[in-house]
């Protein structure tokens, strides 16, 4: 693992009027890496993922982008530090086929025009290395399985070469096979040396696939669990807070008092 | 793009899932799929056509003359006009809005015309210019009214449908009436003017210009996809595209030629409609209405900026209702107080519609201003040959744009049913 994560944020805090939704929030991303973020609803995930996505600028603390400091306060902002976001609700246009959905938004040209037969080929590369199955990639989106959509999203996410993917909930809503589908393709972005924070509330998912795992509990860091040597109990713990009470913060304290 | 995603395809073909759609080699193929799709309700312009037929041979039946040189000449130069129109409408649909003000602009753009160049003796071009500026500006406040400060656009160009008419009374003043001298754009898209001079060769060039660009257009793109190695169109297919294109374009020149010979604004409307097709199906911005069309929420996420292309969108509305409503008053070589009839509007919208484009949006082509521009007019040139009056004339129209209304209604369900839409 490299030295500077890909994506840091160090002491984030995040306001919506009288409510604060995040506190001193720090959340590191390195290459080649998941990083789950969990936590009950509520916690802030949303919210966090959408301060780097640039949807909500954050009122204190720092981005960090590798290793420097970053201001991001637009999507676009994200978008050209290469952090690209799937969004729960998959933003697909369901009257465009595969290849214009995959490259909506930043068309290869040729001499002006819409340079379709690259985009179809690359497209139908992506595909193939990503192992995405679909029945064309001329057919107009609506007529893709949920799984299919979802696939067809993230491969969305890789045009424009980021180097942070955010998955919001990718296998919520999904079948079995489905979801061991978008679960391999996780497992293929980080292959690729991509940075990924992935958002679930389903623990066998994140055990399956995460490096780490990252809970926020109330808007405030709850822990950072490497996924292997850390028991689901824990986890969940640290989700729920029942380790935060009057006896783990007495442990803590007469911890920190001998040391 | 980085190199990761260039990444070649692998070379062992990977185990095909049999549930895929593989479209079979040929001309086979070609109709297999082409069952597949009407099944699947992606009916395009199949409806339209068989209607055509229909109503042609309802006509002919009743009337020898319908199917005679002069009433095809006649359909010809008169669709024109509000077919101008109905290509901005197109636009605007394909985004899933609609614009009611077209008729409204279009009579404002006529009168614009007439008073600078007529009442004040402006030259020719600038008036014609100025006519067609204040179309795009009157469709690019519409817009903005309605892309940025939320009003629906059905009010909005509600609003401009009444506005916009009494601006071009007012404009015309008591006498009402502006007569136009037949010069510059108006003899253009006047009755006296085919193309060539009305020359036997004229139609027979622009028919043979127009297969020959779609042959080498569709070659060429064959060519790539193979050497790309996707998918293309086998050349049975790409043989028989053209061959329906060349019946139809050498049959209408054919005719045509019959009577006078092209008209020129036919000729103008058709380059309207090739570049427009352009603009919608080659160019990235063509690509991001119909995004916005599909869904408005995607497009943004895609980094679209919706209110520019739906500000723009009704600027192009805007433009084509001008350029019609000049077409409109070269045909009757005046702009008068009917130059805003509704009726000009409602024509518009229902050839748009008729022709195939979807009213929700994000589905349809420019060429259906040219398919239900050619059914109405031919239900207006038959109910007149047969001395019906407007009365019955406005209840077939009725009847066949709820008709096509309802043809596109049935096919989205039953594209949703077969998980197409």
């Amino acid at each position: 693992m490299t030295s500077a994560p890909v994506l840091a944020l160090r002491g984030v805090s995040k306001r919506f009027g009288a409510v604060q939704v995040l506190t001193d929030v720090e959340l590191e991303v390195h290459a080649g890496e998941v990083v789950a973020l969990v936590g009950d609803n509520g916690a802030g995930k949303s919210t966090l993922v959408k301060t780097i996505a640039g949807v909500h600028p954050i009122d204190e603390g720092q981005i960090e982008w590798e290793g420097r400091p970053v201001n991001i306060h637009r999507p676009q902002d994200a978008q050209h530090l290469g952090v690209a976001t799937v969004y729960q609700d998959l933003a697909l246009c369901d009257n465009l086929d595969v290849v214009n959905n995959l490259y909506l938004g930043r068309e290869l040209k040729r001499r002006g025009t819409l340079d379709e037969v690259t985009m179809e080929q690359k497209a139908s590369e992506l595909l193939s290395t990503l192992s995405i199955r679909i029945p064309s990639v001329r057919i107009p989106v609506a007529s893709l399985s949920g799984g299919q959509r979802q696939v067809v999203a993230i491969a969305r996410s890789l045009i424009g070469d980021p180097k942070v993917v955010i998955l919001d909930e990718p296998t919520a809503a999904l079948g079995v096979e489905q979801t061991a589908q978008v679960l391999d393709l996780v497992e293929r972005l980080r292959e690729r040396g991509l940075g990924v924070i992935l958002i679930s509330h389903n623990m066998v998912d994140v055990r399956a696939v995460a490096d780490r795992v990252a809970v926020l509990r109330l808007g405030k860091n709850n822990g950072t669990f490497p996924v292997h040597g850390t028991s689901q109990e824990t986890i969940i713990a640290a989700i729920t807070g029942a380790t935060d009470n009057a006896v783990t913060r007495r442990q803590s304290r007469t911890a920190e008092a001998t040391q | 793009m980085s190199n990761n995603i260039e990444t070649p395809a692998p070379a062992v073909q990977q185990a095909v899932d049999p549930r895929l759609l593989v479209r079979e080699q040929g001309f086979s193929g070609y109709i297999s799929e082409f069952k597949r799709k009407i099944r699947g309700g992606e009916l395009g312009s199949l409806p339209v056509i068989i209607g055509l037929i229909v109503i042609w041979a309802a006509f002919a039946a009743s009337n020898g003359n319908f199917l005679s040189a002069s009433n095809f000449e006649y359909i010809a130069y008169y669709m024109v006009g509000i077919g101008t129109l109905s290509i901005g409408l197109v636009f605007v649909l394909l985004l899933g809005e609609i614009d009611l003000s077209v008729g409204s602009v279009s009579g404002l753009a006529a009168a614009i015309f007439a008073v600078l160049s007529v009442t004040h003796g402006v030259n020719l071009w600038l008036a014609t210019l100025a006519a067609l500026a204040t179309g795009a500006v009157i469709g690019a406040i519409h817009g903005f009214v309605f892309a940025k400060i939320g009003v629906p656009a059905f009010v909005v160009t509600l609003a401009g449908f009444l506005g916009w008419n009494g601006l071009m009374l007012w404009l015309l003043g008591d006498t009402g009436t502006i007569n136009l001298p037949d010069t510059g754009l108006i003899h253009l898209f006047g009755g006296n003017s085919f193309f060539l001079n009305g020359d036997i060769s004229g139609a027979y060039i622009l028919a043979a210009v127009g297969v020959a660009a779609m042959l080498f257009s569709s070659l060429s793109e064959q060519g790539r996809r193979r050497r790309a190695k996707v998918p293309f169109r086998p050349t049975s297919e790409v043989v028989l595209r053209t061959a329906v294109l060349a019946v139809a374009a050498f049959g209408s020149a054919y005719v045509l030629n019959l009577h006078k010979g092209v008209p020129n604004n036919l000729v103008f409307f058709l380059a309207a409609l090739i570049i427009c097709d352009f603009v919608l199906r080659r160019t990235s911005y063509g690509r991001k209405i119909f995004a916005v069309g599909g869904n408005i929420e995607a497009s943004r996420r895609a980094g679209i900026n919706v209110a520019a292309i739906r500000i723009s969108v009704y600027s192009i509305a805007g433009f084509f209702a001008a350029l019609g409503g000049l077409v409109i008053s070269a045909t009757i070589s005046s702009a008068n107080q009917g130059g805003s009839d509704p009726n000009n509007l409602m024509m518009a919208i229902a050839a748009a519609v008729i022709g195939g484009t979807s009213l929700f949006g994000g589905r349809g082509k420019v060429w259906s201003a040219l398919l239900g521009m050619l059914v109405i007019e031919s239900i207006n040139a038959g109910l007149f040959m047969l001395g019906e009056a407007q009365s019955v004339q406005y209840m077939i129209t009725g009847g066949v744009l709820l008709a096509a209304v309802v043809v596109d209604s049935l096919s989205r369900r039953t594209q949703k049913s077969s998980g197409r839409a």
